[in-house]
């Protein structure tokens, strides 16, 4: 059989049932066919030695944009798609807040084929949590999601208004939908660093980082007034982390991610008005990007997204007040997670479930044959092969895709994938 | 010593003894002025470009005498006349400049990190001219300059620097020189207009002029721009009225009365008279150092352009 494929010798994890052990890995058409110590291949099959390499199911991000529609200077689907095969992510779920938004089931069906085109990625659409993303009235939730939209969020932008946030988690809860929220109370935002000593000395205008907690606490009580359920972006401070973490305690809805920046890097990286580390939400003090690592190790946080947000040169060559927010982070999104496995702060277990089976979970992208995030028998066989303690540089300018404008630019990290299979079709390496 | 780069970004990271230095070669130049004579040979043959993306007339004509003075050919672009309003980006303008084989350009912005952006970009010696509320570094220098020859000193001295600190460059630049420098600097205002974390730079904070100015060698006020009363925006709307803001904050006689008896009143101009200083107070020639603070301004500049210049002819 011709389109047989036999990765040998590899370290297969399946964080979803603990698996982890050196084996053969059989891929026939688009799926798994089996794994395990003695499996073997057919004639004709390609067959692949894995020697010292980790086989783990491909990377769920549940957090990026791209720039397609709308903002094809920054990022097509396509180009977008060659960064996540070179970065070992196989399902992408996309942020509604292209142009148009994603606040119409055409948009939707119309992102996800898209990114079936591509043959490289799944796109999952998140819809629109309001028309047009404008933070006035609420979209089409029921058709949106008949037309496959996971959640509902919108996007960069917080959902302000308390009256709005109630009703967007009420409606919501009708169909068994999550709201996603950019937690940022919008009154005390409009700032480019983190309100501190260091915004003060780079006279930069700040946010404090209260504009985070304060929209979790209220979103939380708005969980338990409505019985809806919530799902926070990019968390970045101890005290939102702390709320969370209470507030799973007793029992509501609430689930939430962070993305590399938050546990990677702190507010030093925006010195010398360094614009690809101006992010939304900024960078944080280190006692923030240290509480942030504790969260992720003890479980309060559930997924690890890269907040892929693509920009141009001419987007970011600017004052660091006028520059536009945002990194590109699907590439890279691997090897930072792994940094924290390097410096023994998470299991390697844990850390590649942050990637892989508890993203997929959040928003049951894991159902079915086809599901994410899982090494199983039958399985679609979405894979990501990576050696561990290789290392490399990132460099902003030689990263694969379109955009280039990666926070981590210098950053010598160890990780790196050789290889990529989406539905079977090696996609990378 | 010399300057940390080719560049004057700010006063951050300058080591004391370039502070002082800039300040002998500037006394220097203070006393040339005074006798009426010029040191056209300093900088003949430079191109200095003035590049202001801001309204300035005090600081432009600083730099323009200072360039002239010293035999530099000037040249002033202001935004309202340049390319920049009709679309041009600041790196564009960046590029054209290089073209034109500027040696020294001295940069006003709006935005903070603007004469960074430039300084990576272009081959001249960029001068940090005022960039947002980062920083103003020879507006900090001309005020250490005025200071020290009246006080003979800047170490052990208090500095009260009064009003709006949270969106002032020149108070940052103050701040950073003063403590460099071993002056004790005292912030006083309103809390709305004290930037968070200020007092991790080595100042103490008070809220009453009454106890920010007990005993001080020193009174800066600062302007207080009348958008902090009537605008709606981020920084708008922080003090209900100017007549509040000069009632608790505005310095007058009475007030400057706790200061030391000889203590001096400067203000980097331009002024608010009746908002953040009595005009009386700004005219007392006994009291207010406000007119010489412009005069060290010159010199103070032909001592950055004198010293960046060496460098630049090094670097050939």
């Amino acid at each position: 059989m011709s389109d047989a494929t036999l990765i040998a010798n590899a370290r297969i994890i399946d964080p979803a049932t603990g698996h982890d052990a050196i084996g053969n890995l059989l891929i026939q058409g688009r799926n798994i066919a089996d794994f395990g110590a003695d499996v073997t291949a057919p004639d004709g099959a390609t067959r692949i030695d894995a020697t010292g390499l980790i086989l783990c199911p491909g990377l769920v991000d549940i957090r990026a944009s791209f720039g397609e529609p709308g903002y094809e200077y920054r990022e097509t689907i396509a180009s977008a798609a060659r960064a996540a095969s070179a970065g070992g992510v196989t399902t992408i779920a996309a942020l509604p807040d292209n142009t148009p938004p994603s606040d119409d089931a055409t948009i939707v069906r119309a992102l996800a084929g898209a990114g079936a085109a591509t043959q490289r990625i799944t796109i999952h659409p998140y819809g629109a949590a309001t028309r047009g993303c404008r933070g006035e009235t609420i979209a089409e939730y029921g058709l949106l999601a008949r037309a496959g939209a996971i959640a509902f969020t919108d996007g960069a932008r917080a959902i302000g208004p308390a009256a709005l946030m109630r009703r967007a988690l009420a409606y919501a809860r009708g169909f068994d939908m999550m709201i996603v929220q950019h937690p940022e109370e919008p009154s005390l935002a409009g700032g480019a660093a983190t309100e501190g000593a260091r915004a003060t000395l780079m006279g930069l205008p700040g946010i404090p980082a209260c504009a985070e907690s304060l929209m979790v606490a209220r979103d939380l009580r708005l969980v338990e007034l409505t019985g809806g359920a919530i799902h926070f972006a990019h968390v970045s401070t101890a005290e939102s982390l702390d709320l969370i973490r209470r507030a799973k305690q007793a029992g509501l809805r609430v689930t939430c991610d962070t993305a590399p920046p938050y546990f990677d890097l702190n507010e030093t990286a925006i010195g010398d008005f360094r614009t690809y580390a101006k992010l939304s939400p900024p960078l944080r003090p280190e006692a923030d990007r240290r509480a942030v690592c504790d969260a992720l190790a003890d479980g309060t946080i559930d997924a690890i997204a890269s907040d892929h947000q693509p920009r141009d040169a001419d987007d970011k060559r600017l004052p660091f007040a006028e520059a536009a927010p945002g990194g590109a982070g699907l590439a890279t999104l691997l090897a930072i997670t792994l940094a924290q496995v390097h410096n023994q702060s998470l299991p390697l277990m844990t850390a590649l479930s942050l990637l892989t089976n508890r993203p997929a979970a959040l928003f049951g992208l894991d159902q079915g044959e086809a599901g994410a995030g899982r090494i199983a028998r039958g399985r679609c066989a979405d894979l990501c092969l990576f050696a561990l303690d290789r290392s490399w540089r990132i460099e902003a300018g030689r990263l694969p895709g379109k955009a280039q404008n990666t926070p981590f630019d210098g950053r010598a990290v160890e990780g790196v994938v050789v290889g990529t299979w989406k539905a079977g079709l090696r996609v990378f390496g | 010593m010399q300057l940390p780069g080719r560049h004057l970004l700010g006063i951050e990271g300058l080591h004391p003894a370039i502070i002082s230095n800039l300040l002998d070669l500037a006394e220097s130049y203070a006393l040339l002025n005074r006798s009426g004579k010029t040191r056209r040979d300093v900088l003949r043959g430079r191109t200095l470009i003035n590049l202001f993306f801001e309204d300035s007339t005090r600081t432009r004509t600083s730099f323009e005498l200072a360039g002239k003075r010293l035999g530099a050919d000037v040249i002033n672009m202001s935004v309202s006349t340049s390319s920049v309003s009709k679309g041009e980006t600041l790196l564009d303008t960046a590029a054209t400049l290089n073209a034109m084989n500027c040696d020294l350009l001295v940069v006003r912005h709006k935005s903070s990190g603007a004469p960074a952006l430039l300084a990576q970009k272009v081959d001249a010696a960029v001068i940090n001219a005022g960039d947002g509320m980062h920083e103003h570094p020879t507006q900090a220098l001309l005020d250490a300059l005025t200071i020290r020859r009246h006080k003979g000193r800047l170490e052990g001295l208090t500095v009260a620097i009064c009003g709006d600190i949270a969106h002032s460059r020149v108070a940052r630049s103050n701040i950073l020189l003063l403590t460099t420098m071993g002056c004790t600097v005292r912030l006083v205002g309103p809390p709305v207009l004290i930037p968070t974390g200020i007092e991790q730079f080595g100042v103490t904070i008070h809220h009453s002029l009454e106890s920010g100015l007990r005993d001080a060698d020193i009174v800066m006020a600062l302007r207080l721009q009348t958008e902090r009363m009537n605008g709606t925006g981020p920084g708008g709307g922080l003090i209900p009225s100017a007549r509040e803001f000069f009632t608790f904050y505005g310095l007058d006689a009475d007030k400057l009365a706790l200061a030391k008896p000889d203590a001096l009143v400067m203000h980097p101009g331009p002024m608010n008279r009746g908002v953040e200083i009595a005009s009386q107070l700004a005219d007392d020639p006994a009291r207010s150092v406000i007119r010489e603070q412009v005069e060290m301004g010159v010199a103070v500049r032909m001592a950055v352009l004198d010293t960046l210049s060496r460098r630049a002819i090094r670097n050939v």
